[in-house]
């Protein structure tokens, strides 16, 4: 028992309670909004070097022991996960604050930014299949609101579809839950862990993971993919980028519980799978990173080749390869924001999305420019930034599994990134200059700066990886062996 | 009553897939409503519907009802209260500034 544990999704519900209540406060909003983001993280922060020092922490909510009660875990790999999704927020909250305009603010932004936190968080923390189901709709309402908020034309056309895809996909989910309690008569999930282990994992429920398979790779844009482009591009910069950076990894984050720890027993089926599931997305992503001349189409078709790769190093499912999933995991979401951000200000600067009507911005904005630069050869995985390890890991493991379609798809579509991201950088920051300055808007300093704070902590979490190494370590151990986890949520060990 | 009940769920889901598969948007809505209703009755059947009365064990109740879908039905009632409902004020504040309820004409620009 550690009553910290629920501190990380409590904090956003309260901060974005009281935000309802000051709607005018705008100033107010703000500070507190950084406050409570500020507070997670440093929650988190604690929670780690506990978890570190004495293993798996838990809470049992109003001391029903597991597996009545609800029941919240601290692992390693969900605390590094909410940790580095305080970190992304609050670079995007300052993005916002110059960027998202007084309307939008009146109407509860901050509030339901902290509601969208709680949600993500609350999925990454809880240990019962129904109460992920909870906090995925309270992540997805408040990002049906983000989407809408604002009512301009693409918005309402785009969030229409949106909410569509996710109310169905929700139903699935029930559904699946529905089916799995019947077959097990558990959704506590290092319970439903254990009884499966017992069951041997047969037809029925391989077919109940299958069923999960396909609702969570609806959620994360692994494979069933075709709803993202559209809706990542219709919100502001500040939205997109958090959209960009959490959403998808709530998914991903569901995927990897589920078959580390729920569905392990049938690799070859599952897995397989999965794979195929990742090599395709990985391919189709890529295939639509450069085909589209958009911006925001690229960006939010990378979006889509790194939910692949992260699945891809699932799919191989050995500990190198665990291991470079949950490094290119964290660099994916700080490498997405901040790939979103700079997009988003691009096209506030330019007014233009079309990549041909941009040009040689890079005289104007040389920071801007090499920020871009930066992130480009993160997302590639040049050896001194942060995507380079996780491609390193997920490749040597793929290659020892012998898997080695897989690794060729990964390397390939690595190249095809690179070539449509510099695609942008060459023709909207190299190349003649279409527009003067005075034609542009003016660049303000709270966008640039949570770019640079971005593109920092890519380089910082690139050099700094040995300091990293030992918590990702000891996460991919944690989700490579499922007793951890069940002993530590169901027998307090 | 189990299989009652399993005809009744598939019943619900084809009408809703059949309904959700349609051009109006407020169709659509219907349909993921009813889509809904089939799976929590899918839900509360998989709990088990033979039962008996309430689970209250120091009633000296032996047969009682597993109430962990109930609450379960509850939650999800609840969700899909709220989001049917703020789907249906997208749909209509989408009707007045697009001009349409149509979702063949709510495809992406014309330019891609």
């Amino acid at each position: 028992m550690n009553n910290l544990v629920i501190f990380p999704m409590l904090i956003p519900v309260i901060a974005g309670l009281i935000m309802i209540v000051f709607r005018h406060q705008i100033t107010f909003q703000r500070v507190l909004s950084i406050v409570s983001t500020l507070a997670i993280a440093g929650v988190t922060v604690v929670l780690i070097q506990q978890v570190k020092a004495q293993g798996i922490q838990t809470i049992h909510l109003g001391g029903w022991e597991p597996p009545f009660g609800i029941v919240f875990v601290g692992d390693m790999f969900a605390l590094i996960l909410v940790l580095t999704s305080a970190v992304v927020a609050i670079a995007c909250l300052f993005y916002a604050f110059s960027s998202i305009g007084r309307k939008r603010e009146t109407f509860y932004f901050y509030a339901f930014v902290q509601f969208l936190l709680a949600g993500v968080i609350g999925s990454f923390l809880t240990g019962d299949l129904f109460n992920l189901f909870v906090c995925f709709e309270v992540m997805l309402l408040a990002s049906y609101v983000l989407i809408a908020l604002g009512g301009e034309k693409i918005q309402l056309r785009e969030s229409l579809k949106y909410v569509l895809i996710n109310v169905l996909s929700s139903m699935l989910f029930l559904i699946s839950a529905g089916f799995l309690y019947g077959a097990v008569g558990t959704l506590n999930m290092a319970q439903l862990a254990e009884r499966v282990a017992e069951a041997e994992q047969g037809g029925i429920l391989t077919t109940i993971a299958i069923l999960f398979l396909i609702v969570f790779g609806l959620k994360s844009a692994l494979f069933l993919f075709f709803w993202l482009p559209g809706a990542y591009g219709a919100p502001p910069t500040a939205v997109a980028a958090l959209f960009g950076a959490l959403l998808t990894k709530v998914g991903i984050y569901a995927l990897f519980r589920t078959f580390t720890l729920i569905f392990p027993h049938e690799p070859g089926i599952t897995h397989t799978l999965l794979g195929i599931m990742a090599g395709a997305t990985m391919l189709l992503g890529a295939i639509g990173a450069i085909a589209y001349q958009d911006i925001k189409r690229i960006v939010s078709y990378n979006v889509i080749v790194a939910v692949g790769f992260i699945i891809a190093g699932l799919a191989i499912f050995t500990m190198p390869s665990i291991e470079g999933a949950i490094y290119y995991l964290i660099h994916d979401m700080i490498a997405k924001a901040l790939l979103f951000l700079l997009a988003g200000t691009v096209i506030y600067l330019t007014g233009q999305k079309w990549l041909k009507e941009i040009g040689g911005l890079i005289r104007h904005f040389p920071v801007l420019g090499w920020t871009f630069f930066i992130v480009v050869l993160a997302l590639a995985g040049i050896p001194p930034l942060s995507g380079f390890i996780g491609k390193v890991l997920v490749t040597q493991g793929a290659i020892m599994e012998g898997s080695y379609v897989l690794a060729a798809i990964a390397l390939g579509s690595s190249i095809l990134v690179l070539y449509s991201l510099l695609k942008i950088f060459k023709n909207s920051f190299w190349g003649e200059a279409i527009m003067g300055k005075e034609e542009m808007e003016p660049l303000k300093l709270g966008m640039l700066i949570p770019c640079v704070f971005l593109a920092a902590l890519s380089l910082a979490f690139g050099l700094g990886i040995e300091g990293i190494s030992a918590y990702v370590t000891q996460a991919a151990e944690t989700l490579m062996e499922p007793s951890k986890y069940i002993d530590a949520v169901l027998y307090n060990q | 009553m189990e299989t009652l009940m399993a005809l009744l769920v598939g019943l619900l889901f084809t009408v809703g897939t059949y309904m959700v598969l349609s051009k109006n948007i407020v169709r659509i809505i219907l349909g993921t409503a009813v889509f809904s209703h089939g799976a929590h009755l899918l839900l509360i059947t998989m709990g088990g519907l033979k039962g008996g009365a309430a689970p209250l064990l120091d009633q000296g109740n032996d047969a009682f009802v597993d109430s962990l879908p109930q609450a379960l039905i509850l939650t999800a009632i609840v969700i899909n209260f709220g989001v049917t409902a703020f789907f249906l004020v997208l749909a209509y504040r989408g009707y007045t500034e697009l001009g349409t309820d149509d979702m063949n004409q709510l495809r992406g620009n014309k330019d891609e």
